[in-house]
């Protein structure tokens, strides 16, 4: 086969990939001698790479690559110079936004842009106080490109070789930073390939899973058959007999069985027999969730907005002429490619940890205090995560616990690798959840009055993240996207104008199946109650579901623009063959506005294939137009999947599904064609991670109602006898 | 004790005669690129050659293994180059978290080796075993045709 080296490749071409990751193995970060550090992101090496410190998870999102293009850009840097390394968890590299080291909610990117140009244009400013120095010349006649100093007369000089002028004249970067003006832009704005691809084309990316050390051993957990259930009482002895198994421990997450390797540690743990508790969720069931939160829905909630007079206008209505439904969406299991793991060594009153994790500082702290000892003795190194949406960022750190129990007393690295079974069936999932809507038209068939009941647990109350997300007793991401005006943190509404409009909650005990975040968290499930029963409105008014919701943003220059964008590269208004159906779907999240079509096939049989999905973004300064299009086009997987078939059961407090084969990923020949129009902009950038998912289940929806008439409010598709072909 | 070669090296490994090719690339020989994500051949991270055949390394009993030729994603690069389907997945910008990508590449090579110009239905087959949870599937469709283009143009 003809190849290509990797320099050459990096080489050749104009968006080429830079160097190794490193995962930390007990080297103290910035202990290196004979190196420069001009800011806790950035270690000029004396050999000319410049490391930068990502403290901002890489599972997929791109953040290492839109990270890295920040310090490019102001810092002039030659891209192949540039080395990864997982920031430590320490205060100065927390998230500016969130105060912990967490990656989540979409805004690595929009709260990394200033801090990491700033970095990068101090260290420039550095570099050039230096070269001034070193050429006896005014920094104005200077410049700097591919990490080096550039002399108007032709001479340069590299990075690496300023340090040493830097040390002997005691120079230190400027407080202030000298950004460029976005029109000198030469990385940011330009589409980038993945700076860590070529690790993750020729195997030797470093995943949780993919740590290894000589003396260390793997372990596999046996669970509790019902969720939340536990350990009574455990009998080995058949487990121990196993050729290459070490050790049979109960830990709080069940009974770990350790060895020489994973598949012993597996086979032996199913001859482990273990006496269990059910915890009191003997009983629980997701039908039985239905039940009580349907009732619930009858009742006044908790009041979040209301706008006008919704629920007077709609008492004065006569029956008929109140229109009226009930969204139900299932639990949702993440399912990363990567089933959860983590690898811990104990040693003494320390711990090391190696884990693909979004939330270090969380799992130093739940750690720390577990093992009573000071939150500096536990040392987390990240790697990189196979996936997360949202499952890695786990306020109990449960992954990690697990690991650091199993290796308790053993004093060497302990592995612990979740099978696939239990990591769909010990998840914590997208809650289940029911909205009620009520709606009245005016008498020229637009929205007058709007009335939406949000039924399911909150993910937030009772957490650290309480005080933040919870208001007035309402867990403000259980309801995002169904306010018109902003709430609690958010700063955002609905972007459409219905003149009453009322939003109560109730958010009920949150005990059984534990509610967690899952990428677009309340949007998964607002997002289509909003979505589709603003296209039920639309079809009793008469109006066409788009130039509905663009009169309803008329006052909303970004959803407008955005609509108006989408029904003219979507071809909205040409006709479809019969049997064919279109429909679309609008959402503001974390400051990003998004719009998605999509034209749909069903059979007579209700078996359906998606055509075709157009989206449209305005997620402010697109950073990485290339990296925007991959989050978005795997959003639009994601979501579509869900809406198609996700769904997780629970019957008598256990998980009904287990694996790939009963909770359906979606495969390669069902994902549609994907066209992604991206709306200039010179405002501030926002996220798509999670933006990309929220559109394409109501558009899903609303186009099956387009084809064929019918409503499909209970979702998983395939329940309701639509299913996806293939 | 048992023989086989991979990656053009013949290795003996001590383990239980049930274990899967895939725990004994992982734990045993210490070749990661191999991943793990279900145990039951649904979603192809696993995916390896068994004397040019693409297996799925976690059903296949290390005795089955023995004494065959097994190639690894470790195997594709030769003397630190990429592999043309390597190439191609770095020009498409493939990957996002990457995980199932040592599967989808191994299954795009035996693809191309066998049917150098495979059409939609050819590589919707070979791939239909491979899940991607981040949805790289357009761009692993590209990747595939800009492979067979260079393949097809004779660079092989």
């Amino acid at each position: 086969m003809s190849s290509t080296t990797r320099r050459d490749f990096l080489k050749q071409s104009a968006l080429a990939s830079a160097g190794t990751i490193l995962v930390g193995f007990q080297l103290p970060v910035f202990a290196k001698k004979q190196a420069l550090i001009t800011d806790a992101f950035i270690r000029l090496e004396l050999d000319g790479a410049v490391t930068l410190m990502m403290n901002h998870a890489e599972f997929g999102n791109g953040a290492y690559t839109s990270l890295s293009m920040m310090v490019a850009e102001e810092l002039d840097l030659d891209w192949q110079t540039i080395k990864l390394e997982a920031a430590p968890t320490e205060q100065r590299y927390y998230s500016p936004l969130f105060g912990e080291y967490l990656t989540a909610g979409s805004v690595s990117t929009a709260s990394s842009f200033m801090p990491m140009r700033e970095a990068g244009a101090r260290t420039r400013q550095l570099l050039l106080e230096a070269a001034s120095i070193h050429f006896s010349a005014p920094i104005s006649s200077l410049r700097t490109a591919d990490s080096k100093v550039h002399h108007r007369d032709g001479r340069s000089v590299s990075y690496a070789a300023l340090i040493a002028v830097v040390e002997a004249n005691g120079l230190k970067p400027p407080e202030k930073a000298k950004l460029k003006n976005p029109e000198d832009f030469a990385v940011l704005g330009k589409p980038q390939r993945r700076i860590e691809a070529p690790e993750k084309v020729d195997g030797s990316a470093i995943f949780g899973s993919d740590i290894r050390f000589d003396d260390m051993l793997f372990a596999s957990i046996v669970r509790p058959p019902v969720y939340g259930g536990f350990a009574r009482d455990f009998d080995g002895t058949n487990a121990l007999a196993v050729k290459g198994v070490v050790r049979v421990k109960k830990i709080d997450a069940g009974i770990a069985v350790l060895a020489r390797d994973y598949w012993t540690a597996k086979k032996a743990a199913g001859l482990v027999t273990v006496s269990w508790e059910d915890g009191g969720n003997g009983g629980l069931s997701t039908k039985g969730y239905s039940v009580e939160y349907r009732e619930l829905s009858d009742k006044p909630g908790l009041l979040a907005e209301n706008i006008g007079r919704a629920e007077e206008i709609i008492a004065e209505t006569e029956d008929g002429l109140v229109i009226e439904s009930v969204y139900e969406m299932p639990y949702l299991a993440h399912a990363t490619m990567e089933p959860m793991n983590c690898t811990a060594k104990l040693a003494g009153d320390r711990c090391e940890i190696w884990v693909g994790t979004q939330y270090q500082s969380n799992d130093r702290t739940v750690v720390a205090k577990m093992l009573g000892v000071p939150e500096e003795n536990v040392v987390i190194n990240r790697t990189l995560s196979g996936g997360t949406f949202g499952r890695r960022a786990s306020k109990t750190a449960d992954f990690v616990t697990d690991a650091v129990q199993a290796a308790s007393g053993e004093n060497v690295p302990v592995q612990v690798i979740w099978s696939r079974e239990e990591d769909i069936r010990g998840g914590h999932y997208r809650p289940q959840f029911i909205h009620r809507l009520k709606g009245v038209l005016d008498n020229q068939g637009y929205p007058l009055a709007w009335h939406q009941r949000v039924v399911g647990k909150s993910i937030m109350q009772n957490t650290k993240h309480d005080p933040a997300y919870m208001v007035r007793g309402m867990d403000i991401y259980s309801l995002d996207g169904c306010l018109q005006e902003p709430f609690g943190v958010f700063p955002y509404g609905t972007s459409y104008e219905i003149p009453n409009h009322r939003i109560e909650s109730h958010n009920p005990a949150k005990t059984g199946v534990r509610p967690h975040e899952w990428r677009a968290v309340g949007h998964t499930h607002t997002g289509i109650a909003y979505e589709c029963f603003l296209d039920e409105l639309a079809d009793k008014g008469s109006k066409d579901p788009l130039d509905l919701r663009l009169h309803l943003s008329r006052k909303h220059t970004r959803m407008h623009n955005l609509l108006e964008k989408l029904k003219k590269v979507s071809n909205w208004e040409q006709p479809l063959a019969a049997g064919r159906g279109r429909g679309m779907a609008a959402r503001v999240y974390s400051n990003s506005w998004i719009a998605q079509s999509v034209e749909l096939t069903v059979d007579e049989d209700g078996s359906y294939s998606v055509d075709k999905v157009f989206c449209v973004v305005d997620c402010g300064f697109a950073v990485n137009p290339l990296g925007i299009q991959g989050q978005i086009e795997g959003g639009i997987m994601l979501g579509l999947n869900a809406v198609a078939y996700g769904a997780i059961d629970v019957v008598d407090g256990r998980v009904v599904q287990s694996n790939f084969h009963d909770y359906r990923p979606l495969r390669m020949h069902q994902m549609p064609e994907v066209e992604i129009h991206i709306m200039p902009s010179e405002l501030p950038p926002t996220g798509v991670g999670e933006q990309s998912t929220t559109p394409i289940a109501p558009a899903i929806g609303n186009a099956i109602f387009n084809a064929t008439g019918k409503r499909v409010r209970d979702f998983p598709l395939d329940r309701q006898g639509f299913v996806l072909k293939g | 004790m048992f023989k086989l070669d991979v990656n053009g090296q013949q290795v003996t490994v001590d383990c239980s005669e049930d274990t899967p090719l895939l725990w004994v690339l992982r734990d045993h020989l210490r070749l990661t690129g191999t991943k793990f994500g279900c145990g039951i051949g649904q979603c192809g991270a696993c995916t390896v050659h068994i004397d040019s055949q693409p297996v799925r390394a976690c059903m296949i009993p290390i005795e089955k293994a023995q004494g065959r030729n097994v190639r690894t994603i470790e195997s594709l690069k030769r003397d630190d180059n990429f592999s043309v389907v390597q190439t191609a997945w770095l020009e498409e910008d493939v990957a996002q978290c990457g995980y199932c990508q040592s599967g989808q590449i191994m299954a795009a090579t035996a693809l191309l080796e066998k049917n150098p110009d495979p059409d939609e239905e050819a590589i919707n087959e070979a791939m239909l075993g491979h899940i991607c949870r981040c949805g790289t599937y357009p761009r692993i469709r590209l990747a595939i045709k800009r492979a067979s283009h260079q393949l097809s143009r004779g660079e092989s």
